[in-house]
């Protein structure tokens, strides 16, 4: 059992919860996720390291609330467990000193980025943070990344909050007045794939953090298998980060919409069944 | 189709039309008359076979004996003497190429069936509700730690707990047990049998940890500093083997490991009541003819399937399937394709399943398996399934052995050990299939035996001498 400490709505849809798990906090690295089973008829999901405090012994997940597995965590309050976590998995993001990168994040896959771009500014790396949403609101932690970054770019569809537009706009204006060693987006797979087609011609160094389904999150399934330059890589043990360039983002987008019929029928049972009881 | 005269078939099992509905357990074992029946059969043969069959090498006359003689926790508590889990083996174990295999009745007519014995004595146990108990030594204050709670892991657990050893399992999925959970289904080893077994070793003070990913969670050199003398490494092949032909990430492939880790661990063929979900499809072809693939057959005609195929690129007669698998899986209608190698698997526009394509087989001459190579001939052919399911086999999985540094590998990342279960790296031992490459329960049970008498022996060698082990420990970091 892995106590929830503290949980903080943090955009529409999209909740924060930091976790008592001293042993994966001690471990823990930037770009490492964990696998979680939130009670024994629940499925395994994996869910990125947010953040985590080895003092404290705590782990930060965000999610969002688009599926019954997170609707429900959503529902669990301080002081509730989350029945199974396991990790910290998956590679960390190789850290070391590249000169200036780029983290571009969308939506709530943003949050991915937060221990990256900590890590990058301790190996003194110059770092530019460009978040995308489609409204204001929906741009998680951006104080957060304030605090870290050396510039953050912000935009929305709606203009709400900095350059009305999409990132690859602003991504393709920073190259082009940069000296860009490296990228790094996490997000939407279709941001993923746009981010990946404006850098190739640059020839710029891309990392994309894929999010394939998982089920034990340990190289046992196969569930996550991703292609990678033509040949089937894990994600969970040889990723979740890989070659923006070598992708294939259409398989990946396939694979992951292979449940769908599945996922609805579990939330509207879900919804159903908790109709008014459960909605706090 | 032919099937080898050393399986037995004495056992009652329930009828096919009714059992490939649903996920109880097929086999249903021996009456006390039937055992002692089959149990007065044995020739008590002064040389016996049967033992020298046995990787364990149980004493087989002994044990029948005491049951011809209606003295059935007797003959269990001799099979225990050898065996920590005969109600596991007596299922599971491939019989026919071991003890039955080795039976002297097998030359002319049919071996003692010996696997139905075993089970027989181990269930019989339950039935009635006894626990062997045990002589525990007294606590000698060494911490164990033991990686995967496997077959071998349970055995090394269970026999250096009763020396006196504080034992440790970790576990990096939720549920202890490793292939014996995830893998083999239901209807052929109900879990309820595991969690006996499970609390059998708890009974004798060995702790499990669950959801430890050692390697990642805490690394072995992390244990080690906790207080850990020693570490055993039984974390299994667990890594799926794939073609690499074309249309094998295609939506609905899934490699056998993924599909019956759905059903067997995450019951998803209780979906939506439980939240893991399974594809259920009407026409299955499941490529190879081990005995995961017959597990994973089977599992797809009880979730619905209409056709199961089992393709393979040899014949019925290369078939490494346990013989009662391969018999239960053709009563239940499933089907046989032989002599038939994938070379791609056909999708439709939105990236799902249609069809899978094969090339047409013929047997040359044996290859290093021993085994009559298969060849193409040239002809194709082209069978309409919804799903494929690929259970060719397992490899290693790096995530721990990997996280050691300098730990010896051998062929495609096992690792490598001495005849006691004995790494490069001292404190570091390991057995089953992360030693052997893909194996069976008994013979990872075997070498979880060696490896516990060899960690005793470490364990108490570094008692004697504790500052040896600081310098080597610091040399070690």
């Amino acid at each position: 059992m892995y106590k929830i400490l503290h949980k903080q709505n943090v955009a529409p849809q999209v909740d924060a919860v930091i976790v008592d798990a001293p042993y994966i906090a001690t471990n823990a690295q930037a770009g490492n996720f964990v696998v979680l089973r939130l009670h024994d008829r629940g499925e395994r999901i994996p869910l990125t390291i947010a953040d985590s405090d080895r003092q404290k012994g705590t782990i930060t997940l965000l999610f969002q609330k688009i599926g019954k597995t997170t609707e429900e965590m959503g529902r669990l309050k301080a002081g509730d467990t989350i029945k199974d976590v396991a990790g910290p998995l998956g590679h960390p993001t190789p850290m070391k000193r590249y000169g200036h990168c780029v983290l571009v994040g969308g939506g709530i896959g943003s949050a991915t980025l937060f221990p990256i771009l900590k890590g990058l500014k301790e190996k003194r790396n110059k770092v530019t943070v460009i978040l995308g949403a489609r409204t204001e609101e929906l741009l998680v932690w951006k104080d957060r990344f304030k605090e870290y970054a050396n510039d953050l770019v912000l935009t929305t569809d709606d203009g709400s909050a900095g350059r009305k537009g999409l990132v690859t706009e602003a991504l393709k204006d920073l190259i082009e007045s940069s000296n860009l060693k490296i990228a790094l987006a996490v997000g939407p797979i279709r941001m993923m794939q746009a981010v990946s087609e404006v850098t190739k011609p640059y020839g710029l160094k891309t990392l994309v953090s894929l999010n394939p389904v998982m089920v034990e999150g340990t190289g046992m399934c196969g569930a996550c298998r991703v292609n990678i330059a033509g040949k089937t890589k894990f994600a969970c043990i040889e990723g979740p980060e890989f070659d923006a360039h070598e992708v294939d983002f259409q398989e990946l987008a396939n694979r992951l919409g292979f449940y769908r019929d599945e996922e609805e029928q579990a939330m509207k049972k879900y919804k159903k069944r908790c109709n008014g009881r459960c909605k706090k | 189709m032919p099937c080898p005269t050393t399986y037995n078939k004495t056992m009652r099992v329930r009828d096919p039309k009714k059992r490939a509905k649903d996920f109880k357990e097929v086999a249903l074992g021996l009456t006390a008359k039937q055992a002692i029946k089959e149990a007065q059969r044995c020739l008590q043969c002064k040389k016996p076979k049967c033992v020298e069959g046995c990787p364990v090498e149980i004493d087989i006359p002994r044990f029948i004996s005491s049951i011809r003689d209606n003295n059935f926790l007797a003959g269990l508590k001799t099979i225990r003497e050898y065996n920590l889990l005969p109600a596991i083996c007596g299922r599971v174990c491939p019989q026919e190429n071991q003890c039955q295999g080795a039976c002297i009745l097998g030359r002319k007519k049919t071996p003692i069936s010996i696997g139905a014995l075993e089970r027989f004595a181990a269930d019989y146990e339950a039935a009635i509700n006894e626990t062997e108990t045990v002589e525990i030594a007294k606590p000698n204050g060494h911490k164990v730690a033991v990686i995967g709670s496997g077959p071998a892991g349970l055995t090394v657990a269970a026999d250096l707990a009763k020396l006196g050893y504080d034992i440790t399992i970790f576990e990096a999925l939720h549920e202890p047990g490793g292939v014996l959970v995830y893998g083999i289904p239901e209807f052929r080893l109900p879990k309820k049998i595991i969690q006996r077994e499970i609390e059998y070793l708890k009974s004798l003070g060995v702790k499990i940890k669950v959801n430890w990913v050692v390697g990642k969670t805490q690394t072995v050199d992390q244990l080690f500093e906790e207080g850990y003398k020693a570490a055993f490494v039984g974390v299994g092949a667990g890594s799926p083997r794939y073609m690499n032909i074309p249309g094998e990430n295609l939506n609905n492939v899934y490699f056998a490991s993924e599909f019956l880790t759905r059903v067997n661990l995450m019951k998803a063929e209780q979906f939506p009541k439980y939240d893991t979900p399974v594809k259920r499809a009407e026409k299955v072809a499941v490529v190879g003819a081990g005995n995961v693939a017959m597990d994973a057959a089977r599992t797809a005609q009880r979730l619905g399937a209409k056709e199961v195929y089992i393709v393979y690129r040899r014949t019925e007669h290369e078939m490494p399937s346990r013989a009662e698998e391969v018999e239960h899986a053709e009563e239940e209608g499933i089907k046989f394709e032989f002599l038939s190698n994938p070379k791609e698997i056909i999708g439709d526009e939105k990236g799902y399943v249609k069809a899978i394509k094969c090339d047409k087989m013929v047997l040359c001459e044996p290859d290093a398996s021993g085994r009559r190579r298969p060849d193409c001939s040239g002809e194709e052919f082209t069978l309409d399934v919804d799903q494929v399911i690929m259970a060719i086999g397992q490899t290693s999985n790096p995530i721990l052995t990997k996280s050691i540094k300098g730990l010896k590998l051998w062929g495609a990342g096992y690792i490598e050990i001495d005849e006691n279960g004995k790494t490069n790296k001292p404190g570091i031992f390991a057995g089953g299939d992360i030693a052997t490459g893909a194996a069976t329960v008994i013979s990872a049970m075997g070498a979880g035996k060696r490896a516990a008498r060899s960690i005793n022996e470490y364990v108490m060698t570094l008692a004697k001498a504790p500052r040896q082990r600081k310098k080597s420990s610091k040399t070690a970091k």
